[in-house]
């Protein structure tokens, strides 16, 4: 990391400030990246990150503030003018065509023609190639985007910012989605491209990987700029401390566990996702009554699928799940949820957990509508639908206190705790938590712990999926370790770290 | 000459014919739903192009002016369409179903004024001419009535869509503006970082699913038959969407539905026209029956585009 | 406090956007008729006139109307479960059809036959909807193409049934007429006798009403509005038909059947269009005649939901405003010499502008600057 020149700015932004309504998502932030340098911009989910690199890509305009790039003063519209001065981003969501291959991916919008518009397939492929190998970047030109995996996917985005000659890189949470192996290349491919005078943006809200890629740091806290720090002369705790504004709390206060009978047992679980793929691949794993298990891993090791299929959302291939020593699998989501009393916080709670367009009182009833409480012959019974909600709206905090409010309007934590009152209200025996503090800020992710912690200690199963570590590490009794589909290691949480787990998730073995 | 050689000439010359309106139209159902649009509105613009078609050959006596003009006529509703659903994001089906009422109401109302108060026009003069006929007939090459004679001595716009299955195909799947076209139907996303302008790609599509609706119009007002009536066309648009789904949103794809729905017309005709005492009905039926039938078939329904229907909103700008 | 809710209701709600996308409506259709050269105060008061001006009038829109807000209805109803039930023209066809052949062929007393004919035909357009929602739920079909295909095959069935030799009166391409017992006409009969055509004569207003062929559809039409309404907001289906067509994810993770529900949903929407066919069969038409194209009344259904907001009241609203206009549309070719068809381009405009809440919007904040 010895490539930067610092006496060319590439990038300088100053006094940036960019405003949705009243809602101010940057505030006065200033930004330089000097080339050959990797620059990390540091933050929690919301803080701005995203926001101010769009800006610079050209995505949104700025409310005010002004950019220049390589010294000279610019306003960026849109893409096509960050494209022709040199700058690249890779959005945290690829933005790639499924059914198109690498090559026509890469060229889009920049397609070699015979003229009269004809595509000249060939000279693009070759092109391709020839970046791929310059920077290490090793990718079938042919191949499906759909047949990729997501590391190749990576690659992918990255060749088309290289291919329409960018010298500055955005990356999005570039590492959210990578395994360990993957992240390794990812690091060994930055370093080809700062040597080769690129700049480099990280946004990022992992302090390890910003001591391993970056030079530099900026942290961003609501909207406005922190402090710039020099990535070696500071340590892990210092940035956490400047990301969150305040001394980071890390463990959880709970009491001893007190684990009781087998709730959940799942036994050599195989599932297949909507592609056909074997996501799940000979699962095993128990659970206990008044116990957290945290279940560790990367994204796309087949989590999703295991709970969807826990849920009754997703047919198991083969294999079995029982609750409380009766076989579930494969039944309708109703029957799980009501004969075998699971709760389940979903992964997505905009696709899943919740129907914006029902007001407050209609989605607490969401699993319940049809019991006596709620109905009587055909008929819907609104005032105990009213009166419910009222409780769970008291007793659960949620904010505004009215029940006709549509789900929509309240705030992302809000609408976390409407779910979590309709799933333990609903009495379970055993709940399901997935991605449960996903976008949610400090007080909600608190709150959301909590409630899973009193889950337990009344004697109740939680099965906790999460990716974010720390998360699992905080909260659970013990840690199960998911790789490729798979249980490959399970831990007690007293004597897990976050090396033991990391090795595990990326495939390797406890085993020393 | 053997009379079945010849009658299975007329069953697909017929066919030809009847299915020549429904491909043009396809293709642009192809067309603006590989950008993402759904147009539900064919119909209506189809609609508008058979009236546009036979009125301007009526009054300039040029069929090719006609066909000129219904094809723009269709556009036109191509561009409200665009507008209300590219730039309004409007609902796609809603605002195909108010096309299909502005279409066809329209069409009537101008055609009342023009037409003495009826809702039909006059026989044109000149259809669409058969460019091949000087081939046929006494002492020419071929015979009259024969078997080549049926199938290959057709109206121009025959050979006009054969042609433009092909030119479609091309463009989408062999040029920068296809590949363009495609990427925005499966991904506007990501088409608009790549500095592709999404708005501009969709406009153009839709109005060329118009253009190509209108010329389905014509080619059945001043082809098929020679004058506009209000009945002439009746669920042809809603048809050719199916064939377009029917054929997998690909233009060949589209073209073999096409031809499936006009070989049941050709064949209706063709024993009507032999007194044979086959259910005419049942007959008529089975292509409909038969699409279902086939749409269940289909295993991975994953060939529409990823984007079909959903509204871009590029957010700040 | 009930004034400015009042207020929001109508400019920010579904309510006031269709209200002014109708406005506008109309405005297009006075434009239009301006370029035509015709004045659009007096076209407008020609329709105007043609609805109210005589009771027979009003009584002629009220039954053009019954068939329109129950097509509404059924179009409404598959909206409210997110899905678009274009077959409302097919269930239509295939519910008049079983009226007719179970008017004619079945001999009951009224009490029985009237109910059996409603329910024969309403079971018909339940299994022509529910078709098209089990080959959805199934195969994934979207319910558009394989109800545009049903639409067809029921017409052609229609037709088919007319060539049976029994059923068909030969040559003229109509059906016999079912039986009195299966009709629901007010004092049908009684109209022809002396009493009544000397009765018709005599009163003005009620005489000038019986005129029409007055009868009970627009009961039925009322009734299944009210059920409608019912139905989705105070019963558990409704409930579940409702989380279905907001959010099928959501539903299918509480432990709702989504593929049961959208089964029945198309099912009772088919049960409406058929029921709506049933009673224009057995109050207006009393047979059926060979359709060389589709007479439109699922597509007219299709514009009454979506201007009616997919509402039980709003379909009867929207099913009366179309109906007039209809009605009193036919009008302004005689009265003005201006086309008929500007009613279809001031309905097609509404539908147009109800699709762009967006615009109206941007209207709205236009005008408050």
């Amino acid at each position: 990391m010895t490539a930067i020149d610092f006496s060319h700015r590439a990038v300088e932004m100053s006094g940036i400030t960019k405003k949705f309504g009243d809602f101010v998502a940057n505030e006065n932030i200033n930004l330089t990246v000097h080339r050959g340098e990797v620059h990390a911009l540091l933050g929690e989910n919301g803080a701005g990150k995203t926001t101010l690199m769009n800006i610079l890509y050209g995505l949104l305009k700025p409310s005010s503030g002004n950019i220049k790039i390589n010294g000279k003063t610019l306003t960026i519209s849109d893409p096509n003018i960050a494209i022709r001065n040199g700058i690249g981003m890779v959005h945290q969501h690829f933005m790639l065509v499924e059914p198109f291959s690498v090559t026509e991916n890469i060229i889009l919008g920049n397609e070699s023609t015979r003229g009269f518009g004809i595509l000249d397939a060939g000279k693009g492929e070759k092109e391709v190639k020839r970046i791929s190998e310059q920077y290490g970047l090793t990718v079938d030109p042919k191949a499906l985007i759909q047949d990729l995996s997501v590391g190749s996917q990576q690659r992918v985005e990255i060749l088309k910012t290289l291919y329409r000659g960018a010298q500055i890189l955005i990356l999005d949470e570039p590492t959210a989605v990578l395994t360990p192996q993957e992240i390794k290349e990812l690091v060994a491919i930055i370093t080809n491209l700062t040597e080769a005078g690129k700049s480099i943006i990280i946004i990022t809200h992992k302090l390890n990987e910003i001591k391993q890629m970056a030079d530099f740091c900026t942290i961003i806290r609501r909207g406005r700029h922190i402090d710039t720090v020099d990535v070696s002369e500071v340590t892990e705790e210092d940035l956490a401390a400047k990301m969150v504004g305040r001394e980071v709390s890390f463990r959880v206060a709970k009491e001893k566990r007190n684990p009781g009978e087998k709730i959940l047992d799942i036994k050599e679980l195989c599932v297949e996702d909507s592609r056909g793929i074997m996501v799940v691949n000979g699962l095993n794993l128990q659970l206990r009554k008044g116990e957290i298990l945290g279940i560790a891993g990367i994204d796309g090791n087949g989590q999703t699928q295991l709970i969807e299929t826990l849920t009754g959302l997703r047919k198991a291939k083969s294999g079995r799940i029982e609750v409380l020593g009766k076989d579930i699998t494969n039944l309708p989501p109703g029957k799980i949820i009501n004969n075998h009393k699971v709760g389940h916080i979903p992964e997505d709670r905009q696709k899943r957990g919740l129907v914006f367009e029902f007001n407050i009182a209609e989605n607490l009833i969401l699993e319940t509508y049809f019991k006596p409480a709620f109905s009587e012959g055909f008929s819907l019974l609104h005032k105990n639908i009213y009166k419910n909600a009222d409780t769970l709206i008291e007793k659960f905090d949620i904010r505004p206190r009215d029940a006709t409010l549509q789900a929509k309007s309240l705030s992302g934590g809000n609408q976390q705790k409407m779910i979590i009152a309709r799933e333990v209200s609903n009495e379970p025996e055993l709940l399901i938590a997935a991605q449960p503090t996903r976008g949610l800020d400090v007080g909600a992710i608190e709150y959301v712990h909590q409630a899973l912690v009193a889950q337990r200690n009344e004697g109740k199963g939680v099965l906790l999926v999460s990716f974010e570590l720390d998360e699992i590490m905080n909260v659970s009794d013990r840690i199960a370790v998911i790789f490729e589909g798979k249980i490959v290691g399970i831990l007690d949480a007293d004597d897990a770290d976050e090396k033991k787990i990391g090795l595990l998730m990326a495939g390797g073995t406890a085993k020393e | 000459m053997e009379p079945i050689i010849q009658d299975l000439g007329f069953i697909i010359g017929t066919t030809l014919m009847y299915s020549t309106p429904l491909i043009f139209t396809s293709l642009g159902g192809v067309i603006t739903e590989r950008s993402g649009v759904i147009n539900i509105g064919l119909e209506g613009m189809m609609y508008f192009g058979a009236f546009a078609g036979a009125a301007v050959a009526y009054f300039s006596q040029d069929p090719w002016l006609g066909l000129l003009c219904a094809a723009l006529g269709g556009a036109f509703w191509g561009l409200i369409h665009a507008i209300a659903c590219v730039s309004f994001s409007a609902e796609q089906i809603v605002s195909g179903i108010a096309i299909n009422f502005l279409g066809a109401g329209s069409a009537l109302f101008i055609s009342r004024l023009l037409f003495d108060g009826a809702t039909q026009t006059l026989t044109v003069a000149r259809k669409i001419p058969q460019p091949l006929d000087f081939l046929f007939g006494e002492g020419k090459m071929f015979a009259s009535s024969g078997f080549t004679d049926l199938v290959f001595n057709r109206f121009a716009t025959v050979y006009l869509a054969f042609f433009l299955v092909f030119v479609v195909w091309f463009v989408l799947y062999k040029t920068q503006l296809g590949m363009r076209v495609r990427a925005v139907g499966e991904n506007p996303e990501a088409a608009n970082t790549l500095g592709i302008n999404v708005t501009r790609i969709r406009y153009g599509a839709v109005i060329m699913s118009g253009f190509f609706a209108g010329l389905g119009g014509a080619a059945m007002s001043i082809a098929v038959v020679s004058r506009f009536s209000n009945t002439l066309i009746s669920g042809h648009g809603f048809i050719a969407l199916a064939a377009m789904i029917f054929g997998k949103w690909k233009p060949q794809g589209a073209l073999v539905a096409c031809l499936l729905f006009g070989a049941a017309k050709g064949l209706e005709i063709f024993l009507g026209s032999k007194g044979v005492p086959v259910a005419g009905d049942i007959l008529a039926m089975l292509p409909y029956v038969l699409t279902i039938i086939i749409l269940i078939g289909f295993v991975g329904k994953t060939t529409a585009p990823a984007a079909i229907g959903k509204i871009f909103d590029k957010g700040d700008h | 406090m009930t004034g400015t809710k009042l207020k929001e209701l109508f400019l920010k709600g579904p309510f006031g956007l269709t209200l002014i996308s109708i406005l506008l409506g109309f405005l297009v259709g006075a434009i239009v008729l301006l370029i035509a050269g015709f004045n659009p105060a007096e076209a407008y008061w020609a329709i105007l006139r043609g609805i109210f001006a005589k009771p027979k009038y009003v009584s002629y829109v009220i039954i053009y109307s019954t068939p329109l807000i129950i097509t509404g209805l059924s179009v409404a109803f598959a909206l409210r479960t997110g899905l678009f039930n274009i077959g409302a023209e097919g269930q239509f066809i295939v519910g008049a059809m079983a009226a007719a052949i179970a008017g004619y062929f079945i001999q009951l007393p009224m009490l029985l036959h009237v109910p059996l004919c409603l329910f024969l035909a309403m079971s018909a357009g339940a299994v022509w909807g529910g078709l098209a929602g089990h080959i959805k739920a199934r195969f994934g079909v979207h319910e558009v193409i394989s109800t545009i295909m049903l639409n067809w095959i029921a017409l052609y069935l229609s037709n088919w049934s007319l060539t049976l030799q029994s059923f068909g009166k030969q040559g003229t391409g109509k059906s016999h007429m079912i039986q009195e017992t299966a009709r629901i006409d007010l004092f049908g009969q009684w109209k022809i006798t002396e009493a009544g055509i000397e009765f018709i004569r005599s009163h003005k207003v009620l005489g000038d009403i019986l005129k029409s062929p007055v009868n009970l559809g627009i009961i039925f039409a009322l009734l299944f509005a009210f059920l409608m309404w019912y139905i989705l907001n105070k019963t558990t289906l409704g409930y579940e038909l409702r989380a279905v067509g907001f959010n099928p994810d959501a539903a299918e993770y509480g432990g709702i059947n989504v593929k049961k529900s959208i089964i029945t949903s198309m099912s009772i929407a088919g049960s409406l269009a058929g029921a709506a066919g049933a009673l224009q069969v057995m109050g207006v038409g009393h047979k059926i005649a060979k359709l060389a194209i589709m007479e439109g009344y699922g597509f007219d259904g299709i514009a009454v939901a979506l201007i009616g907001n997919n509402t039980g009241p709003g379909s009867v609203f929207a099913g009366f405003l179309f109906g007039g206009l209809k009605y009193g549309g036919a009008k302004i070719q005689d009265a003005v010499g201006a086309p008929t068809e500007v009613i279809n381009i001031v309905v097609g405009t509404i539908i147009l502008f109800v699709a762009m809440p967006k615009l109206i919007q941007m209207l709205l904040k236009f005008r408050k600057g």
